[in-house]
């Protein structure tokens, strides 16, 4: 049986991992390459690395510490933040990327998950978006969540999937920071309306979030998270073991 | 020494860091020199089977890598480099591979439930059909990381370990000195290394 995934998701910038992470017996924990293997050591089946750099200094930084990365972790890792062209794709690959994560680089010009999923394939393409509520309609918002481009978030969604992404990430801005859970409402109607794996994102708060999401949508195949990993309140083991107590499938 | 053949498909920087942190050396090449004096030879490759099929015979590369295996040399073909070493793929089509074993590559879509996404992307778990080098430092029930939508046949003669997504199908070859996986080692955490590395130890034989 194929596992439901769980991933933990760290901001880089400048080449540094940034939004406080705590842990005990982690001597560096702004390191990408320690936060990785702690990961990857714990039961991590994924990891993503989102940029958050603006400058083309940090970039490069960035690209060293993600070829770091990929030379000592041995699990998918995937990486977002600031991928706007199939060059974008080509130097996060070439340091040992397995998928790339676009969002509002695909907003601004659709045809890059199709040219990037002719090159690399469709299992390289993840399609992010961020999805909030506005008069009852889920709309896809832009630049972290700031703008909202009006676009339908269903039918957006679907329609990179027919261009060529082979992964959904939905996160939700209605649920993210919330700590009540995940947005189940949102997450059902996105994996009624793909075939391609969906990973929900935004909400997680403890580890019952997790069983609820899995139970409640068996079409979800990941569940992603930032701070409750970092800060330990969720422990991925834990998480695992939890899970399986409920019959779900997972790794450990 | 272990030759990655490059033969212009996919990416090898996971591949040949892998093989670094078991301490095994790996050069990524498509020199015939430096895979003929190599121990053994891994056949990679991501992306459409009749693009990589085509490459590999562009590039002479398939006869080399057949005269090598002939003589006894361990080869390892990864994802759709294992698909290579059938006879052919119905991917697209129909594509001749290197039929360095029988059988032929068939898609999952048609063959599995709708409920069942394609590609098959994610952790699954292993299942030994054979005792194979591969196996020496891992066990049944393992997790390993695949990424594909296409298959091999099970079979008596061939199939080292299978996995099941909405039906079984193979995981891993072993025949003689010819090994494959259609999963990534080198994306499998402990277990995939644990796999390189009995690789690595395999011996080589005469067909």
């Amino acid at each position: 049986m194929i596992t439901k995934r769980i991933i933990p998701c760290l901001d880089v910038k400048n080449g540094r991992v940034v939004k406080g992470v705590n842990f005990e017996g982690l001597a560096d924990v702004s390191s990408p390459v320690s936060l990785a293997k702690y990961y990857s050591e714990n039961g991590a089946d994924e990891l993503v690395f989102y940029d958050i750099t603006a400058s083309a200094e940090g970039r490069a930084l960035f690209t060293d510490a993600l070829r770091e990365v990929a030379s000592q972790i041995f699990i998918p890792l995937t990486v977002g933040g600031g991928i706007n062209t199939v060059e974008d794709f080509d130097r996060v690959l070439k340091c040992g990327a397995d998928k790339v994560s676009v969002n509002s680089g695909a907003i601004r010009r659709p045809e890059l998950i199709s040219e990037a999923a002719k090159l690399y394939g469709d299992q390289c393409v993840v399609i992010s978006a961020d999805v909030k509520r506005v008069d009852g309609v889920f709309r896809v918002f832009a630049k972290g969540g700031r703008e909202n481009t009006g676009m339908e978030a269903i039918s957006w969604i679907r329609h990179c999937v027919e261009l060529g992404a082979g992964e959904v990430v939905v996160n939700s801005i209605d649920t993210d920071g919330v700590k009540g859970g995940f947005d189940l409402e949102m997450l059902k109607a996105v994996s009624d309306a793909v075939n391609v794996p969906v990973i929900a994102s935004g909400g997680a708060g403890c580890i019952d979030h997790f069983t609820s999401l899995f139970k409640e949508i068996p079409e979800i195949d990941a569940g992603l998270a930032a701070s409750i990993f970092h800060f330990g309140e969720v422990k991925i083991p834990e998480l695992k073991k939890a899970l399986a107590d409920e019959g779900i499938c997972v790794r450990i | 020494m272990i030759a990655i053949l490059d033969y212009g498909v996919g990416n090898l920087f996971s591949l040949r860091s892998s093989f670094a942190a078991i301490g095994a050396e790996a050069v990524v090449t498509a020199d015939p020199k430096v895979i003929r004096s190599a121990d053994k030879l891994i056949l990679p490759g991501v992306g459409a089977f009749e693009d990589a099929a085509r490459k590999l015979r562009e590039s002479g590369l398939d006869l080399l890598l057949k005269e090598e295996v002939a003589n006894g040399k361990p080869l390892m073909g990864i994802c759709l480099g294992m698909q290579l070493l059938f006879e052919k793929s119905y991917e697209y089509g129909e594509h001749e591979g290197l039929g360095l074993l029988r059988g032929s590559i068939l898609p999952f879509s048609g063959k599995i439930a709708p409920s069942y996404k394609i590609p098959h992307i994610g952790w699954n778990q292993l299942a030994f059909e054979k005792d194979v080098p591969l196996w020496k430092y891992v066990k049944t029930g393992d997790y390993v990381y695949f990424v594909h939508s296409f298959f091999a046949e099970i079979d008596g003669v061939h199939t080292a370990a299978t996995a099941e997504y909405g039906i079984p199908f193979t995981a891993a070859v072993a025949k003689n000195n010819i090994y494959g996986c259609q999963f990534h080692p080198e994306k499998s955490g402990s277990v995939g290394l644990g796999i390189l590395r009995g690789f690595c130890e395999a011996e080589g034989s005469q067909c």
